[in-house]
């Protein structure tokens, strides 16, 4: 089991300044997501759009934004915890301890919950089927490749995932393309490419259409598509692979005793504490009276939680304010002289 | 007031009062309508404000952009009629609009 001050779930931009005001006052902290990179929904949501309302940042974007605050927290050597979810949080005596899907257990005084709007998964086909199938031959991701090799794969989507791993995949597999519109959406590059494989027949293309139903027993024969005309077919495939992004789901925080308010954990706005001591919510996920869901609602409500953070990690010393343009203290922290 | 009428997928329905300049998410949103989730709160990142407009209404609102579209393809069982509620702006001329919320969001 590790030990450390604050249990960080969530790496966007509130859980990477929580980070920073943690490390300020000389707490250290671990971090833990269930995406596979830092950033949150500014990487997975909106990489690429401009935010406008950073303060003294007129514009940058989410992946800028990203790793401006990695930049800014680096000298505190934090380890995140990548691909890994929280599964389970119990109470003992004054810590708390955090279990995840990846068996890692943590323990601390304090955990700081930045969930946003909970844990990305990816979006699931709706056919009844397909649960019985998924992870014997049906995917929403490709772990490795290999297991791909020689077969007849139907990738379903019209986005980057999908157009990349079809040109992956057709390397040494025969690849159908199925999209519910006739327009795919990617790097006119990759666009290309694809358009050329399928003039060489090694692509199929299949739109505007969608999944119908999938036949097999153990693993997936065949499945049924049905175009918009109405007209159905038939495709042998072996292995079905969905890239239809990611949704949220507020997963195992609902079942930790927390006052909740809809998909929301209500807080107090003075140090952002939850009903449970020791457990704070902050960012998109917390709720009080005037909440804004703003990243820089966010950065404030850490920086409130974080003084009683120290308090709680802390119990035998002073908590003194101080300010990073005068505390030798702070800047010796963040590596200055 | 354009008034909006809320359906699910069962044909239960709620027609409320909206505000001009309210988006159709919103209106959903602030009278605890459910079926509308809205999880990126507006910010046409998540499509899980997807409704169906009713087919006579497809022409009378404005089309869906890229962006719109693109995000439609993440949806709960897109069709043809499919939009974001979030993209939808109330106004007179939404007076009477009728929309469908999917069995699911997510």
């Amino acid at each position: 089991m590790k030990k450390t001050d604050t249990i960080i779930i969530g790496a966007g931009p509130v859980g990477l300044f929580a980070v920073h005001q943690l490390g300020i006052k000389g707490l250290n902290s671990i971090v833990i997501d269930n995406l596979d990179k830092v950033g949150g929904q500014c990487i997975e949501l909106y990489p690429d759009k401009p935010i406008y309302d950073i303060p003294a940042v007129p514009e940058c974007t989410g992946e800028e934004l990203t790793k401006k605050l990695l930049e800014q927290i680096k000298p505190f050597n934090t380890i995140f915890f990548l691909n890994e979810r929280v599964e389970e949080v119990k109470q003992d005596k004054e810590n708390w301890i955090v279990k995840t899907n990846n068996h890692n257990e943590f323990s601390a005084p304090n955990i700081i919950i930045a969930g946003g709007v909970g844990s990305f998964e990816p979006r699931k086909l709706s056919v009844k089927e397909a649960e019985k199938f998924e992870n014997k031959s049906l995917f929403y991701a490709v772990r490795n490749k290999e297991q791909f090799k020689n077969k007849i794969i139907s990738i379903f989507g019209g986005g980057d995932s999908a157009l990349d791993w079809a040109l992956e995949l057709s390397k040494f597999s025969k690849i159908n393309l199925i999209h519910r519109r006739n327009e795919f959406r990617g790097a006119p590059h990759t666009l290309s490419e694809i358009k050329k494989l399928e003039s060489e027949g090694k692509i199929l293309i299949k739109t505007p259409c969608q999944l119908e139903s999938i036949e097999g027993d153990e693993n997936i024969s065949s499945i049924t598509i049905k175009f918009d005309s109405g007209k159905t077919e038939k495709i042998k495939t072996n292995v079905v692979l969905g890239f239809f992004g990611l949704i949220m789901k507020l997963g195992p925080i609902a079942d930790w005793d927390l006052n909740m308010n809809k998909k929301t954990i209500e807080v107090n706005s003075e140090n952002f504490e939850t009903n449970k001591k020791g457990i704070f919510a902050v960012g998109d996920i917390c709720n009080y009276p005037g909440k804004l869901k703003l990243i820089l609602s966010g950065f404030h409500e850490v920086a409130l939680a974080s003084v009683e953070c120290f308090k709680r990690a802390r119990p035998d010393e002073k908590y003194r304010f101080e300010f990073t343009t005068s505390s030798k203290t702070i800047q010796g922290r963040l590596g200055k002289k | 007031m354009p008034k909006i009428t809320y359906k699910n997928n069962q044909g239960k329905f709620k027609t409320i009062k909206v505000e001009n300049g309210l988006t159709v998410m919103e209106g959903a949103i602030q009278n605890d309508i459910p079926g509308i989730d809205a999880d990126c709160g507006g910010s046409l990142a998540c499509a899980t404000c997807h409704v169906y407009v009713e087919e006579k209404w497809l022409d009378k609102i404005p089309k869906a952009e890229e962006a719109e579209v693109d995000m439609i393809d993440m949806a709960y069982e897109p069709k043809k009629n499919s939009r974001l509620s979030c993209q939808l702006t109330v106004s007179d001329e939404l007076d009477g609009l009728i929309v469908t919320t999917p069995a699911k969001q997510s």
